[in-house]
């Protein structure tokens, strides 16, 4: 766009870019602060970057907003999503944290750069979600994954870890060429990197450009990357299984949100005149990554390799919100994103709960019996099961209501019965789990570990998965006012 | 009285206090017995307060009554709205008062993880309870699969040998038929705008429409109630449930699917019930004939009533199409509420019924423990107040006249017979099949000399299943002998309910 640079202008919508601003700064200084902390204050390093993801979030709660906001000469954009988004992220993050302590601190790998790298990802999170034009989309997704890769490798004496973030750097790689050869051609084709622009020269008649058509599948190869989404999902099993567990569980959740941002910016916002082109390419990736990721976890006897498969299918469903192209629809993808990240970090977390010094918990038998140790996390893991399973009374089966809702509002009846069927696969490895944990007798009669704030955590995130889906009005509502 | 005294929140007493009740058994995991009196009492004051049900009950109308209605989930238009009528009012009473006595006959027989017992059939009571009252298509369906999750845990935890087997199986049937009833009722939902059930009911909808709603609920209900073909999970989760989890299967869950039929299936769907009542009606004759003969080939006690429940149920489901094939063949609609009336009266009777079987099972279970026909016989000689009660459930389940198996058959048959005379006359061959196999069983397992050394030893019913046995027996004999009551009490509903069955839906 040829609107000349107005410095002052661009400096008064800074004030929209404040969390962010500060969650930098404040990632700085414990970076900073870490190098005078001995090993045994080392527990500051968490406790800072806990608190500042929570001082982030009440800076974003705190943004007045009634439309949306572009600021920064087109850059950055702020809007009923992004805070709700962002919001989410930064809370998850910060439970993550508080989940992976204890586990760090067993594994002797308690170092403040896995923090600060949390932290710097968080901000590539919160950059891609407010993007206003390609160029911040990327820079954000780019700064979120470089702190991942390292992330992964992060526990260095890890063979295993050192060849899962070898994998997913060389393909999370691939994936960002991807998307920014789609990025190039869709900016080649409507002249403009704001998506703003690009939505109206779509809107103007180039929805049906073959060479718009050609960049959409890029963006959808790259969207569906960092979303995991069957046929690019191969990194997902093999990085979940080999990294440290609490970096699994910042993949697996924080990273899932930002995926939704970008496909959310870059398809329906950007893109949405063509929403014809790219719905039918979802079709294809929802099918097949709820029929790949339901069936392949049955075959696994790892508990991450089973819940990466468990996020591939759970992907596919998410899709089927997006791919209606109705508001509806993407209030009820956003739904399900959001319901899905509170309960897998309830799931990883209870696998980082009973994971000790030498002893990983992430094999399905590690789960047997855990009734008799322990009924109370046992009915805590029960709820998060059957969540993901999509039973009610718990959350995951209003996320599912939804999407169904959403696709059979806009006529694909036969997506909706395909979308059951595979949830009826998937309730078998759920189940497989409870079945452990209440039907079998332990082989391991520890006592359950973890510190007090590790355990009321956990509980309150299982039981939140309870509470949401007993009275789910306000998340709900949430979402219906983030996408109007 | 009773309904006043919650300020008209009766059925939503009935509903949380054993959910809350079971929550608060669980925090009790480590003292057991402060667990079993827990149980017992949350069970008998849920009991006492759904006799109000039924003392405040008007027997004039169809309308609901008892109704509660509070908003809910407002996105989805989705309520809080709960009620009862003269069919789902008896079949809630039945849930309470079984429940009761399964508390009761599992006072010291089950062995590990007593409280986690006790509270999962409070939780399950509960949840049965809401099914029943809900009126509200999501809240159904919240009841209906949250329902699973504590049957799933009851067979999986106390079952027999193959119990995990049995109990996925049990899982993942149901889940397959009910998510299948979800799409159906997602869809109704934005066909209308609302998940209320009287608004589906009014809905108009296209014949092709209808067809495909009335398969995806036939997908959930058919396998509830089970019908042929597939019934193949029932045998196997009730040989492996414990006798708690039997009779909850027995006498409440599979009403569920008979229940569906009335509540969503005929009403919702009434022109292609009527195009499909040949399938209906097919499968239940198969199930009362081919499964009447399967069941005289078991050799497992248990087993035999689980294949005597399929055959008693596919009368139920009979009664409940029958009347479209009396408008067809005859012309008058007069036998349409005979059928329905049959149809939930032996809906009820089985529940007395088949959970009085499966608790003699039981009984004679922990003494001996085995379920196999061969390792008996003799009884009578050993427990004669035992068997007494043994031969009065068997001669109900083969529908003698007196007992409750008599009503609900007699009823359906009478149906069948303003049909066709070739129904009324397949219907009948369960009345001799019924007889075969039940009576058969109650010669080998009763009569006849004392069969072994464990017979020689059993000891006589205590007073714990002397009282679980004989209040049965009264019920059974109470219904069978004076069932006005229980007539009087549907039968504005089942009126209601035919009507609807005979108004046409497809727009003109």
């Amino acid at each position: 766009m040829n609107v000349p640079f107005n410095a002052s202008f661009f400096n008064a919508g800074l004030v929209y870019a404040r969390p962010e601003i500060f969650l930098t700064v404040a990632a700085c200084a414990i970076l900073m602060l870490d190098l005078l902390l001995t090993d045994a204050q080392r527990r500051w390093t968490g406790i800072l970057a806990v608190i500042s993801l929570c001082g982030t979030a009440a800076l974003v709660v705190a943004q007045p907003l009634s439309t949306k906001v572009v600021a920064l000469g087109g850059l950055f954009e702020l809007d009923r999503m992004a805070q709700v988004l962002k919001v989410v992220t930064l809370l998850t993050v910060a439970v993550v944290f508080v989940y992976s302590t204890d586990y760090l601190r067993r594994r002797a790998i308690f170092k403040g750069e896995y923090f600060v790298l949390g932290l710097f990802a968080t901000l590539g999170a919160m950059v891609l979600i407010s993007a206003g034009s390609l160029i911040t989309l990327y820079l954000g997704l780019e700064l979120m994954s470089l702190c991942l890769y390292a992330m992964v490798a992060f526990d260095r004496d890890s063979g295993i870890a050192a060849e899962s973030a070898i994998k997913y750097f060389v393909l999370g790689s691939m994936a960002s060429g991807t998307l920014l050869y789609g990025m190039s051609i869709i900016y080649g084709m409507t002249g403009s990197l704001e998506l703003d622009g690009i939505a109206s020269a779509v809107r103007g008649g180039f929805s049906a450009n073959l060479g718009l058509v050609f960049g959409i599948a890029f963006l959808i190869v790259g969207v569906g990357f960092k979303f995991g989404a069957v046929p690019f999902h191969m990194w997902i099993p093999d990085v979940y299984e080999g990294s440290p567990t609490c970096v699994t569980v910042f993949i697996g959740t924080a990273s899932k949100l930002a995926a939704f941002g970008l496909a959310m910016r870059l398809l329906p916002e950007a893109l949405g005149a063509s929403q014809a082109d790219w719905s039918q390419m979802l079709v294809v990736l929802s099918v097949l990554s709820m029929a790949i990721g339901n069936i392949v976890a049955i075959a696994q006897f790892n508990l991450k390799r089973m819940l990466a498969y468990s996020t591939i299918s759970h992907v596919g469903y998410v899709l089927l919100g997006i791919l209606s192209g109705t508001a509806q629809g993407y209030q009820a993808a956003m739904f399900y994103m959001i319901s899905y990240v509170v309960v897998a970090a309830g799931a990883f977390g209870m696998i980082l709960l009973l994971a000790r010094q030498g002893f990983e918990a992430d094999k399905l038998e590690d789960f047997k019996g855990l009734n008799a140790r322990s009924p109370w996390f046992a009915g805590m893991m029960a709820i998060l099961m059957f969540s993901l399973a999509g039973v009610p009374p718990f959350i995951g089966f209003w996320a599912k209501l939804g999407v169904i809702q959403a696709v059979l509002g806009v006529q694909l009846t036969w997506l909706a019965v395909v979308a059951v069927l595979f949830s009826v696969v998937g309730a078998y490895y759920y189940l497989r789990i409870v079945k452990l944990m209440y039907f079998d007798e332990p082989s391991d009669a520890t006592a359950i570990g973890g510190s007090m704030l590790m355990r009321t955590v956990l509980s309150a995130n299982a039981l939140l998965v309870l509470g949401l889906g007993i009275i789910p009005q306000s998340l709900l509502q949430l979402c219906q006012r983030a996408l109007q | 009285m009773a309904n006043l005294m919650f300020g008209g929140h009766l059925l939503s007493v009935l509903i949380w206090l054993p959910v809350i009740g079971g929550v608060a058994a669980l925090g009790l995991g480590d003292r057991p017995t402060h667990a079993k009196w827990l149980a017992l009492a949350v069970s008998a004051l849920a009991l006492l307060l759904s006799v109000p049900l039924w003392e405040m009950f008007q027997t004039g109308t169809a309308a609901m009554q008892f109704v509660e209605r509070a908003p809910w989930i407002s996105t989805i238009h989705a309520e809080y709205y709960i009620g009862v009528d003269g069919i789902s009012m008896p079949l809630i009473l039945l849930t309470t008062f079984t429940t009761v006595l399964i508390v009761i006959a599992g006072w010291s027989n089950v062995e590990k993880r007593v409280a986690q017992y006790f509270a999962a059939f409070l939780i399950l009571e509960g949840l049965m309870t809401g099914v029943f009252a809900s009126l509200d298509g999501a809240l159904f369906y919240v009841f209906w699969e949250a329902m699973l999750i504590p049957m799933f845990i009851i067979i999986g935890i106390w079952g027999g040998p193959r119990r995990v087997y049995a109990t996925i199986k049990f899982f993942l049937y149901t889940f397959v038929g009910s998510l299948l009833m979800l799409v159906a009722l997602i869809y109704l939902y934005l066909k209308s705008g609302s998940y209320e059930l009287a608004v589906f009911q009014r809905l108009p909808l296209s014949l092709p429409e209808q067809t495909l709603i009335f398969l995806a609920f036939f997908a959930a209900f058919a396998v509830k109630v089970p019908m042929f073909p597939v019934h193949t999970w029932l045998p196997d989760a009730h040989v492996e449930a414990p006798t708690g989890g039997s009779v909850v299967l027995a006498a409440i869950m599979l009403k569920m699917g008979g229940y569906g039929f009335l509540r969503f299936s005929l009403p919702i769907a009434p022109d292609a019930s009527r195009t499909l009542d040949w399938l209906i009606i097919a499968l239940s004759l198969i199930a009362v004939v081919y499964i009447g003969f399967v069941a005289l080939a078991q050799t497992d006690m248990k087993k035999l009533i689980a294949y005597s429940s399929i055959a008693h149920m596919g009368f139920v489901t009979l009664g409940m199409f029958i009347g479209f094939q009396i408008v067809a063949h005859t012309g008058k609609t007069g036998g349409i509420e005979m059928g329905l009336d049959g149809a939930v009266v032996q809906m009820l009777s089985h529940g007395l019924v088949s959970g009085a079987l499966f608790l003699c099972v039981g009984v004679m279970y922990d003494r001996v423990h085995s379920r196999e026909i061969s390792a008996y016989g003799g009884v009578i000689n050993t427990m004669p107040k035992f068997a007494a009660f043994m031969v009065l459930f068997a001669l109900a389940n083969s529908g003698l006249p007196g007992t409750s198996g008599f009503v609900g058959e007699f009823l359906v048959i009478l149906a069948s017979f303003k049909a066709n005379v070739w129904y009324a006359f397949l219907a009948g061959t369960t009345l001799v099949l019924g007889a075969a196999y039940t009576l058969w069983l109650v010669k080998r397992v009763i009569f006849g000399e004392v069969a072994n050394a464990k017979v020689a030893a059993l000891t006589d019913l205590n007073g714990r299943e002397f009282l679980v046995l004989g209040v049965l027996a009264v019920a059974v004999l109470v219904v069978g002998v004076w069932p006005a009551p229980l007539l009087d009490v549907m039968r504005a509903s089942t009126q209601h309910l035919a009507e609807q069955l005979l108004f046409s839906k497809v727009a003109p």
